[in-house]
């Protein structure tokens, strides 16, 4: 947006739009013609992935309103309702149950792209933190959603969630009896959280366009982490990443129709399927599995306060992240050392997420502490010392050239071979 | 205008400061209405009182009941566990605060003052997990009663005693004791 424009309207009435609202003009700076980098693998697709993934919300979530009763006494049937008895009910509630883990996923992905190549620094601090408020707006919304069918994991989730709340020092159950409207999570708090629910994932859209503002200003990060230099170290965004993106969606795409057609429940919970009861907490209460490693951390620190504050801080710290990590190599292809500890963290962040679906007692009680401490070592300790003692690789002079190198190393490779 | 001091207050200042002033005002007593609405309402707050007959429930049984959304144990007790909660040193325990909204907020947590009559047998709880609200495991005879042979959260392992008293695990605080009284010997009145 703040490189010079070169579109030139074609028609009389593009070039009459244009003079009066610049539309096409946008469209045309943004997606035709974005300098892209050249070397983007398939890591980068995931930003169009989620884009999409929160429209197939958005348009799955309206149908589903307009069959859905927000009402503690009707909730639950009125989700049967939509699976037994609207039209295509159950594919559109299956869209956006499995959806959202969908989104998950490739939330997830899009992150752990970002820290293996460095694209959280400078210039792209305030992109990055951005992207932290959209997965904490999506994790609040995933949060609301899962509540509305009023089932066992729904109300009990709730409770322990907006429970929370409570270690606040002095006003603690204030909070929690205004976010309940009542003594306990009852049809007050179903309503306000479907409202919510709604509302939310139009705050989504707005930070995305902030993100996406914010992305076209310092141009994409690349595997290389080097700046863009020359105009031949990119291409125009379209056509070469819509296509690149929409094969990428495509092949997504087959893994979320085969959670939809084939396996929908797997990433749910069957409690889930008995109404809810506030007075029988089911044996086991676990939330969904995108949430599953900051449960761990959760209920890895023997404080009920120490718990909810470590646990936030799990997420807080990701704000910081740019300032936290001291070397400037970007990406970690040329760092040998971060390399390493990239995979010990992703490794640490999985076992986290198995620890969160145990019970918290014995040896899963030790490991989740273990791995609880790590996750903030890694960000308070590693990432600032390695920046300091690692001796990166040597990065190539621009894009281009580490592309070409590419080439000629395979060519060379090729030569050999046929020799 | 131009005869004027510039650092007089001028009418532009005046009109400047005094809507200021006003469109703060109005947010407030807008904002005020809009947060307040989501506290618990006039229904809510209706539901405070509840009498429970008792007459059935023999030593080593229990009941719940609803109160206000949230689950009340009533457990009429054996000697054994009277016994197990009044042997416990108060100052080792992680809560040292009885808990009960029947006494001064400041009585220590010890057996006489967590029980509901003289002869201790009655215990009467709200259900409610003071670490993230679970309903806690031990008020049927299968259930799994924890380490201190009273209630057991099973969502983040704490164990509550006889007495409804936080022994081991995340949460800090013991069982509340709600408002409770007997009105005649069958009958508990909550709230």
């Amino acid at each position: 947006m703040s490189k010079e424009s070169t579109y030139i309207p074609k028609s009389g009435l593009s070039k009459w739009f244009d003079q009066r609202l610049p539309l096409q003009r946008m469209m045309h700076d943004n997606i035709n013609a974005f300098p892209t980098p050249r070397n983007l693998n398939y890591w980068y697709t995931f930003g169009g992935i989620l884009t999409f993934c929160l429209v197939t919300q958005i348009v799955t979530g309206i149908v589903l309103a307009m069959h859905y009763t927000a009402d503690a006494n009707l909730a639950f049937a009125s989700v049967e309702h939509i699976m037994r008895n609207v039209n295509y009910g159950w594919l559109i509630r299956y869209i956006h149950a499995v959806g959202a883990s969908m989104f998950f996923l490739a939330v997830y992905v899009h992150i752990f792209r970002g820290l293996y190549y460095g694209s959280y620094k400078a210039p792209r601090e305030v992109l990055w933190i951005l992207g932290v408020v959209i997965y904490l707006l999506m994790v609040i919304t995933a949060f609301m959603g899962y509540v509305l069918p009023w089932g066992q994991m729904s109300f009990w989730g709730a409770t322990v969630i907006t429970n929370l709340f409570s270690v606040i020092p002095v006003v603690g159950t204030t909070i929690t009896e205004w976010l309940w409207g009542g003594f306990a999570v009852d049809n007050a708090t179903l309503k306000r959280f479907f409202s919510l629910h709604y509302l939310m994932p139009f705050m989504i859209f707005g930070v995305v366009i902030l993100h996406i503002w914010s992305l076209h200003v310092t141009g994409n990060n690349n595997p290389v982490g080097v700046s863009v230099k020359e105009k031949q170290d990119t291409v125009p965004f379209a056509p070469y990443y819509t296509v690149k993106d929409a094969f990428s969606l495509v092949c997504f795409l087959i893994l979320f129709a085969w959670f939809i057609f084939f396996n929908p429940n797997i990433l749910g919970h069957t409690d889930n399927y008995i109404m809810a009861d506030p007075l029988v907490t089911p044996a086991h209460i676990v939330p969904e599995w995108y949430l599953l490693p900051f449960y761990a951390i959760l209920r890895a620190i023997p404080s009920k306060l120490g718990g909810v504050l470590v646990m936030g801080g799990a997420i807080a710290i990701l704000f910081i992240l740019p300032w936290l990590d001291t070397s400037k190599v970007r990406s970690a292809t040329f760092r040998p050392l971060y390399k390493q500890f990239y995979w010990i963290f992703l490794v640490n962040c999985i076992a986290l997420g198995y620890l969160g679906s145990q019970n918290p007692e014995g040896l899963f009680l030790v490991a989740s502490r273990i791995c609880t401490a790590y996750y903030f070592i890694h960000f308070l300790l590693v990432l600032p010392i390695l920046g300091l003692v690692e001796k990166p690789k040597p990065i190539p002079e621009s894009i281009t050239k580490a592309v070409l190198e590419k080439i000629e190393i395979k060519n060379i490779k090729e030569r050999r071979a046929e020799a | 205008m131009s005869d004027k001091d510039p650092k007089e207050p001028s009418r532009r200042d005046f009109i400047f400061l005094a809507t200021g002033a006003f469109a703060a005002a109005g947010v407030v007593g807008v904002a005020w209405p809009l947060v307040h609405q989501m506290n618990p309402d006039a229904t809510a707050l209706a539901l405070s009182k509840i009498e429970v007959d008792i007459s059935q429930l023999d030593r080593g049984q229990a009941i719940t009941v609803k109160w206000r959304g949230k689950p009340v144990f009533i457990r009429r007790r054996t000697d054994e566990e009277i016994q197990m909660a009044s042997r416990v040193d108060v100052n080792s325990l992680p809560d040292k605060n009885a808990r009960n909204y029947n006494l001064s907020s400041d009585s220590s947590a010890t057996d006489e003052n967590r029980s509901l009559d003289e002869s201790k047998e009655w215990l009467v709880m709200v259900g409610v997990c003071t670490h993230l609200g679970c309903v806690p495991k031990g008020q049927s005879l299968g259930d799994t009663k924890g380490d201190f042979g009273g209630w057991y959260c099973p969502c983040h392992g704490s164990h509550y005693d006889t007495a409804g008293r936080i022994r081991k695990g995340p949460a800090a605080k013991n069982l509340d004791i709600p408002m409770a009284e007997f009105i005649n010997q069958n009958v508990i009145r909550i709230g």
